[in-house]
């Protein structure tokens, strides 16, 4: 595959220390785009450990002065003092809400272009060609950015990491001046959601819960323990209180993309489906027949999940002793 | 206080969309309110009930996207404006932006603009790329993804619950306020309202009445569009007792686990 020989710059977001998985996933794009060094832009305290064993060679570490990071604009203007710093070919981040935020600000900033929820990023003629899956999942396009330095964001599990041996980076402190705009915005407080299982939209193996589990999300979580999984549910469950709003998946919550989609009661209404239609494998349990789900599951089962799911969750154990 | 309030008209989810050989969305055919801008709408129309206010709603897109502001006036707003022009058609979401801020500066210019509010997405491209683009453009304080607003004099505060965290954020006006699906329950116009609607007035800009953008243009192309095959069922089976240990010997079978 024809590469870039440029730096490339890749916003590498962190939780609690930790460098993130899907930021771990557009490091190990990043290196395979160009044969120049691979940077990254951190808003907080560096995992250098972790960025280096990614490639990284230079840590940005642009200098926030108190302020959050989680304000857009605050984030937009620190990573946009670092490109000036690193010059790069081209700016990569995670295509999450706040991923796609930060990139429309830098394209308006930059005067560039930005994609967002790429699911793929390649090199062709020299420049840096996304692709996208739109409308539903119906339609793929790919895009480019034609005016100064593109910003891609992309969508997470569509790379899979891979760790290098590379040396501990060198950490470059980057001063920033913040506008009036960006201070404004005040956080009065932030409450971080228990973490017992894979994040949602960095899960390999996603069990969604729906209408048909009529409150009861008990065996679903069963099922997700067993499997390693991440818990999601349809607007309806998170509407109804079983389960709070953040498991939702959907075009108005979370976007997901795993190798493997288990839908449970689940109808499959276009709200829903919009937001797992990248799923690589989707198994569907309903005891609707005619529930449009089955039209896109290469497994559907049409049963009462009370006797479905204990029986498949005492034949994974068993199987796998 | 004057609130305007940005507005898409959109392909119905239920039509069958498409994008043209440009990978254009393809428009026109059975387009609405994007279900998502009815939030928005109902949270500046709410917000001018209890504080007193006029709601400008705006919009930019080809001829008929004039419907996606009348909805928008029969839900409540006080004007509209409208900017048309064929200039617009290649332009990306962000350069969209740019012509939506572009609209702002000149309202505000006429009285000066104390919120700006939009929905968390459109239902065609769901890139929730337009409200940080659109403070960016503006140089304005962004308050995004609310699902929750109160206004006290001149602070407002949101609560907002994106990836693994809730926050609690303010600033004061003006600034740029995106809400979601969460933030409320959009009105049903009745007959009386759809009817003063028709009286209210609605302005047409080109981008000649909007200077400082006109060469604003797209950063992006498209460079191919395809339609995917759709996905093909597989197999259905109706449990008569075993369908459990069928799925765990699939997911086994297929290395899935």
């Amino acid at each position: 595959m024809p590469e870039l020989d440029r730096p490339l710059l890749v916003v590498a977001d962190h939780v609690d220390g930790a460098l993130t998985h899907p930021a771990a996933e557009v490091l190990t794009l990043a290196r395979s785009l160009t044969t120049g060094p691979v940077s990254a832009v951190v808003l907080e305290s560096p995992d250098t450990a972790a960025l280096g064993r990614y490639g990284v060679a230079t840590v940005y570490a642009p200098e926030l002065g108190g302020l959050a990071p989680t304000v857009s604009a605050v984030a937009a203007e620190a990573v946009l003092a670092a490109v000036r710093q690193a010059d790069p070919a081209a700016v990569l981040l995670v295509s999450s809400f706040a991923g796609k935020e930060l990139a429309a600000r830098l394209a308006v900033a930059l005067d560039s272009g930005a994609v967002v929820d790429a699911t793929g990023v390649t090199v062709e003629d020299g420049a840096l060609v996304a692709s996208k899956v739109v409308l539903q999942g119906t339609w793929e396009t790919t895009c480019e950015v034609t005016r100064g330095v593109p910003v891609i964001a992309v969508k997470p599990t569509v790379v899979e990491a891979v760790a290098v041996d590379g040396a501990e980076p060198e950490v470059v402190a980057v001063p920033v001046e913040f506008s009036d705009a960006a201070r404004a915005v005040r956080v009065l407080s932030r409450t971080e959601h228990p973490r017992e299982r894979a994040p949602l939209g960095e899960a390999r193996t996603v069990v969604v819960g729906g209408r048909g589990v009529e409150g009861d999300f008990s065996l679903v979580t069963e099922l997700a323990d067993e499997l390693g999984a991440a818990v999601g549910a349809t607007r309806v469950a998170t509407d109804e209180g079983w389960i709070e709003h953040a498991a939702q998946v959907g075009q108005t919550g979370v976007t997901i993309s795993p190798r493997l989609y288990i839908g449970v009661g689940v109808s499959g209404a276009i709200h829903h489906t919009a937001g797992m239609q990248a799923a690589q494998t989707v198994v569907a349990v309903n005891s609707d027949p005619e529930a449009p789900i089955f039209e896109m599951a290469d497994l559907g089962i049409v049963g009462d999940l009370n006797d479905v799911l204990p029986q498949a969750i005492e034949e994974l154990r068993r199987l796998r002793g | 206080m004057r609130i305007v309030v940005c507005v898409k008209h959109v392909p119905d989810l239920q039509s069958d969309r498409s994008l043209d050989q440009d990978g254009h969305l393809v428009r026109g055919e059975d387009d609405v309110l994007n279900e998502l801008d009815e939030n928005a709408v109902e949270a500046a129309v709410a917000l001018a009930e209890e504080h007193g206010a006029e709601v400008v709603a705006l919009t930019v897109g080809p001829d008929d996207a004039v419907d996606a502001v009348r909805r928008a006036l029969q839900m409540g707003a006080d004007s509209a404006v409208h900017v048309v022009d064929d200039r617009i058609a290649g332009f990306d979401v962000v350069g969209t932006a740019k012509v939506l801020a572009g609209a702002v500066r000149a309202l505000g210019a006429e009285t000066p603009v104390d919120l700006v509010v939009t929905g968390m997405a459109t239902m065609d491209g769901l890139t929730s790329m337009v409200p940080a683009a659109l403070a960016a453009a503006l140089d304005l304080p962004a308050l995004t993804l609310a699902s929750e607003v109160t206004l006290e004099g001149s602070a407002v505060t949101i609560t907002r619950s994106i990836g693994d965290a809730d926050e609690r954020q303010s600033a004061d006006l003006p600034l740029v306020l995106s809400v979601t699906d969460q933030a409320n329950e959009p009105r049903y116009p009745n007959f009386k309202a759809i009817m003063a609607a028709k009286k209210k007035p609605v302005t047409t800009w080109s981008l000649d009445d909007l200077p400082d953008v006109a060469t604003a243009g797209a950063g992006t192309t498209v460079r191919s569009a395809a339609a995917r095959p759709p996905r093909e069922a597989g197999r259905i089976l109706t449990d008569t007792g075993d369908a459990g240990a069928q799925l765990a010997a699939y997911l086994v079978e297929n290395k899935l686990v």
